[in-house]
């Protein structure tokens, strides 16, 4: 089976990048060591290729009517043009068949960008949906094709400034835009730039949509530039830190998006109807989703490890790792609802049970460690 | 990639050294701790535990993955590497260096029966 490759699958074999199959991608899992990458990351600036991810472009008067009616959280928070919205898109039986960002460029153009592995699922799904509510819509994906833009996601503290010497065009629009908003720059000497202040590491920074065909010659510049770049090991010990979900190990169509934590993104209060709307309502949240941290040696937390709470009822680990940040085995859990933060739960690793604390997310967030 | 000639191997990576008392050294190749990526924590067996040859014998594990370690041949532990457990990024650092466990075999002659450098070579080619 022949891998997909995004645009800038070269540089990275330039800069001897181990390559993995990542969802039928051929991806770098790190360029070294995923924990200089890490650190790189919460502590100066790093990049992630995160072109495997898909820009779809939704495009009609009744664009707005018809998010409404399709994703969990409310679009009406985007008043303002430029600002964003993390959301669910649900199934009719409240399952989770993606977690995105939408952007509100204009009343007739909303940005969404979905993951790598659900990108023609999720379409397919907005296609459908666009027919059966008659909503005239043009709704245009902008990965494979004739117009297709890339994705660099540049992360840290130092981020926005090094982003800001590569791309100075795009820093009297970005120089005071709130997180999660975005600016579209026309002129840039990588065509136009799409500057979103977002990211999946916790940390500050932009990620950054260009021309697919700019892609290496920004990556290139960003590198000389002082950038580190960080492969897909970084990226999941970077986002797990934060908290963030991972779509398909800590949520998937099965799932109820109040079991994985995500009742902040679901808007049950306000009269309008989406789909999957009614399914929660009648389920409600059946399950906490909370963090480890592991308290006695003996391995590392992993996706599906059994967590066991002190009433003797069971959950599981849906992603596990080692914190590069805090030296210490943690993990996102799926665990009963009478579990609370602070409890010691144990979790089965091998032939032992070991002792974890149950805490809050995030673990870390800017630099800092917040649970301990 | 390193694969010195003077030690033998397994296919599942773990190289192994016979010292002039007969016992054997075992750690795991440059290979597998390239592939594994940083390792974060080791597991060794006890002293004196008995492993048929193919027995889970240790655990190394990486950020992205664990990894169960094989006794390569028949025998008795005799001595574990407490200095790897406790740093563990030294076997990505220095792999042939930082062994885990020593064996003394019940066979002695099951040693010749493991891949020298040139066949375990052929197994890591793609």
């Amino acid at each position: 089976m022949t891998l997909k490759a995004t645009p800038l699958n070269s540089a990275h074999r330039a800069l001897g990048a181990k390559m993995v199959d990542f969802g039928g991608w051929d991806m770098p899992v790190n360029y070294g060591s995923q924990i200089e990458e890490h650190n790189a990351v919460r502590g100066d600036a790093g990049m992630f290729d995160v072109s495997h991810m898909c820009v779809v472009d939704v495009r009609g008067a009744n664009t707005r009517a018809f998010l409404r009616g399709l994703l969990a959280n409310n679009v009406d928070k985007l008043q303002a043009p430029g600002k964003a919205l993390y959301s669910c898109m649900l199934n009719p039986e409240g399952g989770v068949i993606d977690d995105l960002i939408v952007y509100f460029l204009a009343e007739d153009w909303f940005r969404i960008v979905v993951n790598a592995g659900t990108a023609d699922k999720d379409v397919a799904w907005m296609n459908q949906h666009n027919t059966a509510t008659n909503s005239g819509l043009t709704i245009t994906q902008r990965r494979d094709g004739n117009d297709p833009i890339a994705l660099i996601a540049v992360q840290g503290p130092n981020a926005r400034a090094k982003v800001w010497q590569v791309l100075p065009t795009t820093q009297a629009a970005t120089e005071n835009i709130k997180p999660f908003n975005v600016a579209i720059v026309a002129d840039t000497a990588f065509g136009e730039a799409m500057v979103a202040r977002t990211g999946y590491t916790g940390e500050d920074g932009f990620e950054i949509g260009v021309p697919a065909g700019q892609a290496e010659a920004l990556w290139n510049a960003l590198l000389a530039a002082g950038v580190k770049p960080a492969g897909l090991g970084a990226r999941d010990t970077l986002r797990l830190e934060a908290g963030m979900n991972l779509y398909g190990q800590d949520m998937d169509d099965t799932v109820n998006p109040l079991d994985a934590g995500l009742a902040w993104t679901i808007d049950l209060v306000s009269e309008r109807d989406f789909i999957g709307k009614a399914a929660l309502q009648a389920k409600g949240q059946q399950a906490q989703f909370v963090g480890l941290i592991l308290r006695e040696k003996g391995g590392i937390l992993r996706a599906h490890q059994k967590v066991v709470a002190a009433s003797g009822n069971e959950g599981e680990i849906t992603s596990g790792t080692f914190s590069p940040s805090m030296q210490q085995a943690i993990a996102l859990a799926r665990v009963p609802m009478d579990v609370a933060v602070g409890d010691t739960v144990h979790v089965i690793i091998r032939d032992k049970q070991l002792a974890a604390s149950v805490v809050k997310l995030p673990f870390v967030r800017n630099g800092k460690v917040l649970a301990a | 990639m390193n694969i010195p000639t003077d030690l033998k191997y397994t296919e599942s990576h773990e190289w192994v050294r016979r010292e002039e008392d007969g016992s054997l050294t075992v750690g795991i190749t440059e290979y597998a701790q390239d592939a594994l990526g940083d390792i974060v924590f080791v597991e060794l067996p006890q002293v004196g535990k008995a492993f048929t040859a193919g027995d889970d014998a240790a655990v190394v594990e990486s950020v992205k993955a664990a990894s169960d370690i094989y006794a390569p041949v028949s025998g008795t532990v005799v001595a574990v590497n407490q200095p790897v457990a406790d740093a563990p990024d030294s076997i990505n650092q220095d792999a042939y260096g930082a062994w885990l466990f020593k064996l003394t075999p019940s066979d002695a002659g099951a040693y010749d029966k493991l891949l020298d450098a040139d066949a375990y070579g052929k197994t890591t080619d793609h």
